[in-house]
């Protein structure tokens, strides 16, 4: 038992593809606490930045400036009454929230933290991940329908019709980055004889074919990547039914669309679904175009020293992080009311600031590096569906449709045909 | 236990496909025989896949032709039910009889 | 049937999955033709689609299990949840629910059955045995060059066939053409 235990640890593949059981159970619960944990985050972020996009503060009252304020939302969805409505189909209302959750968590099956460390590496791990992202449509149909009242079934049709709709769009967007990693050559126009690529739809072999390119697919064939990246970012935006197009969810709009009739809990369970959907969404869109785990400049800048440097920057990022709790708490208002809040915010800057010292040891700042470059980036675009919602007015739903399938589409599939002939003359 | 073979395969295909003329010839709402010839179809691709261990990617291929005409025959099938139902306001079969004498 | 096993696909408990995704399968099926409410239908089909995707994996076919949970479980599946609840179904559930010659229907079932029991067991001689083919590990690969090579006359129709499935849906479902 003790070696089929250790014997994993020498090899340099996934547990899922090794067929260690025990690790991969041990990746799955690391897998789930860290998104249950980055969606709680999410939660207080939004709040934040939104807060100080309208130039207002946000929660500040619950934790130093709202630290502990998911949590105190937490504590007040799982105690709120459980309505159901009086007709409505019980079992397929208590499971619609499951298939969400179950749909937006199962994703992680393939996502790679590192070159070694995801769960599995599916040899289908794109084809996975975009079909596996498209049950959640099921879900919400099934909320809306079961919620037996017209504003949810209004809701759940215009919410499933949209992420039907902006999934063609990525599917043509994801197949021209396929498309890319079969080729030789290097740099952002391949020409010269490089490596012999492969065309793979494994997660991690489309990003060891960025590195084997020595060129993120962003900036392949300039500016098709470009254009190719930038219909999946405006594609996920709706897939997950986010601002700018979350109509079908607005409270303005039809309050609340398929989770109208949902409460306490239940909800939670939704919100639970979306920001991990997002993530998900956010980490195929960095493995496939922004170089996965592969720091910046991972082929130009080459060597020790450069490795060195570019090791310190988990470390700098947590230090920095905790001198601006530090700031927070000189900062603070000298009243005896804001004692535990002062004391709480400079513990918190004390764990960051340890945290971040841990970092730069050696044996740490090793293994770490490609985890963090992989968060960072995903961080990125968390921050950036943030600045959406804070900053474009919402879409009508005639309008998403248009933009949906008379724009996107057209243009993925002309990325897709000049991606093709590139690929061939070149 | 003898391990597992292409038999076992076909034994369950064998009895979904069963599963599903039960419920063509026995329901009456055209939803249900409609999923029913689905999981008729779905029998037959297994079918396909468990033969294709045996004799090559034939077998994958033609079951990736299946899904698509079943997925063909899905949308204009019910496209027929609700040019259907918006005349007659009803989804039984023994009550589509226009053509009855 | 031994395969031979390359890095990348382990088996694992082979024996234990087939029987609980097989069981799993049989019993969505069953859900399916039994159910009064065509919602609950849908899903049972929902579930054992999902379930046999994992028996395709189990057969190395990790492309056709791909495909089927996306077209199938996420595409068509969705179309039908989009007319069951188009078409208002509260009527019939209160309805009888299988029809007046259910039990021809049954016997008919059971007669095939034993036709397929006899076929198997009478005429598994006329038939040459196939050797398990290696597992290769770029099966998506293959596949493209099949469909795009051998198959691309099929794969065109395939298309036609899909372009004309839309425009008569299209038509059938407007209420004025």
């Amino acid at each position: 038992m003790l070696d089929y235990i250790t014997s994993y640890l020498g090899s340099n593949t996934t547990p899922g593809q090794a067929g260690n059981v025990f690790w991969a159970l041990v990746y799955i619960m690391v897998v789930f606490g860290g998104i249950s944990v980055a969606v709680m985050a999410m939660n207080w972020l939004e709040r934040k930045a939104l807060a100080h996009f309208q130039i207002r503060l946000g929660p500040m009252r619950v934790g130093p400036h709202g630290l502990l304020q998911p949590i105190a939302d937490a504590i007040k969805l799982m105690t709120k009454e459980d309505i159901i409505p009086s007709e409505a189909d019980k079992f397929v209302f208590w499971i619609a929230p499951l298939i969400i959750l179950c749909a937006s968590f199962a994703v992680y099956i393939v996502v790679p933290f590192g070159p070694t460390h995801a769960i599995t590496d599916l040899n289908i791990g794109i084809l996975f991940m975009l079909g596996v992202s498209s049950l959640s449509v099921l879900g919400v149909v099934m909320a809306g329908w079961a919620s037996n009242s017209h504003y949810p079934l209004i809701g759940a049709l215009r919410s499933s019709a949209q992420m039907v709709s902006y999934e063609v769009a990525m599917g043509m967007a994801v197949v021209s980055a396929i498309l890319m990693t079969s080729l030789h050559g290097l740099g952002a126009y391949g020409v010269g004889t490089g490596t012999s690529g492969t065309g793979t739809l494994s997660m991690i072999g489309i990003v060891q074919a960025q590195y084997e390119q020595q060129v993120w697919f962003l900036f392949k064939f300039f500016p098709l990547g470009f254009i190719a990246f930038g219909i999946f970012a405006i594609a996920m935006v709706a897939e997950t039914n986010r601002a700018p197009f979350d109509l079908p969810e607005a409270e303005s709009e039809l309050t609340a669309g398929f989770h109208t009739e949902y409460s306490g809990l239940r909800w939670s369970l939704f919100m639970l679904g979306e920001y991990a959907a997002m993530i998900a969404v956010s980490s195929i869109a960095v493995t496939l175009w922004l170089g996965g785990w592969y720091r910046p400049f991972a082929n130009a800048l080459t060597g020790d020293t450069w490795d060195l440097v570019f090791s310190l920057f988990p470390g700098f990022t947590f230090l920095a992080l905790a001198v601006i709790a530090f700031v927070g708490v000189v900062r603070m208002p000298k009243h005896p009311y804001f004692r535990v809040q002062t004391i709480g915010l400079a513990g918190f800057g004390i764990v960051l600031g340890l945290i971040g010292l841990i970092l730069f040891a050696p044996p740490v700042r090793d293994r770490i590096q490609d985890i963090f470059w992989f968060v960072a980036k995903v961080a990125g675009f968390m921050y950036l569906y943030i600045w959406y919602r804070a900053t474009f007015p919402r879409y009508r739903f005639d309008q998403l449709m248009k933009v949906g399938w008379k724009v996107l589409l057209p243009i993925g599939i002309g990325v897709l045909i000049l991606t093709a002939i590139l690929g061939v003359v070149l | 236990m003898s391990p597992i073979g292409t038999v076992h395969y076909l034994v369950v295909a064998a009895a979904l496909l069963i599963l599903g003329v039960i419920g063509v010839l026995t329901r009456r709402n055209v939803v249900i025989i409609l999923m029913s010839i689905e999981l008729i179809l779905n029998a037959v691709n297994l079918n396909l896949v468990a033969f294709s261990r045996l004799w090559g990617l034939h077998g994958q291929v033609f079951a990736i032709f299946v899904i698509t005409d079943a997925a063909a025959e899905a949308a204009v099938g019910l496209g027929i039910l609700i040019a259907f139902f918006r005349n007659k306001e009803t989804v039984n079969v023994d009550e589509i009889d226009l053509l009855k004498w | 049937m031994q395969p031979i096993v390359q890095p990348g696909m382990q088996p694992v408990a082979t024996t234990f999955f087939f029987y609980f995704l097989s069981g799993l399968t049989l019993l969505s099926g069953v859900l399916v033709i039994t159910r009064k409410s065509p919602v609950h239908s849908a899903l049972a089909l929902i579930f054992g689609l999902l379930t046999q995707a994992g028996l395709y994996l189990m057969l190395y076919a990790p492309f056709v299990a791909g495909v089927q949970i996306i077209l199938y479980a996420g595409g068509i599946m969705v179309l039908f949840l989009f007319v069951i609840m188009l078409v208002n179904l509260e009527r019939s559930q209160k309805e009888e629910q299988f029809n007046k010659q259910w039990l021809i229907g049954l016997l008919a079932a059971i007669a095939l059955g034993a036709l397929f029991i006899i076929v198997y067991v009478k005429g598994k001689s006329f038939f040459p045995v196939g050797i398990p083919q290696p597992i290769e590990s770029n099966n998506t690969q293959q596949i493209g060059v099949m469909l795009y090579g051998q198959y691309m006359f099929a794969f065109e129709i395939a298309s036609l066939l899909l372009l004309v499935a839309i425009i008569g849906a299209v038509v059938m479902a407007k209420k004025r053409i």
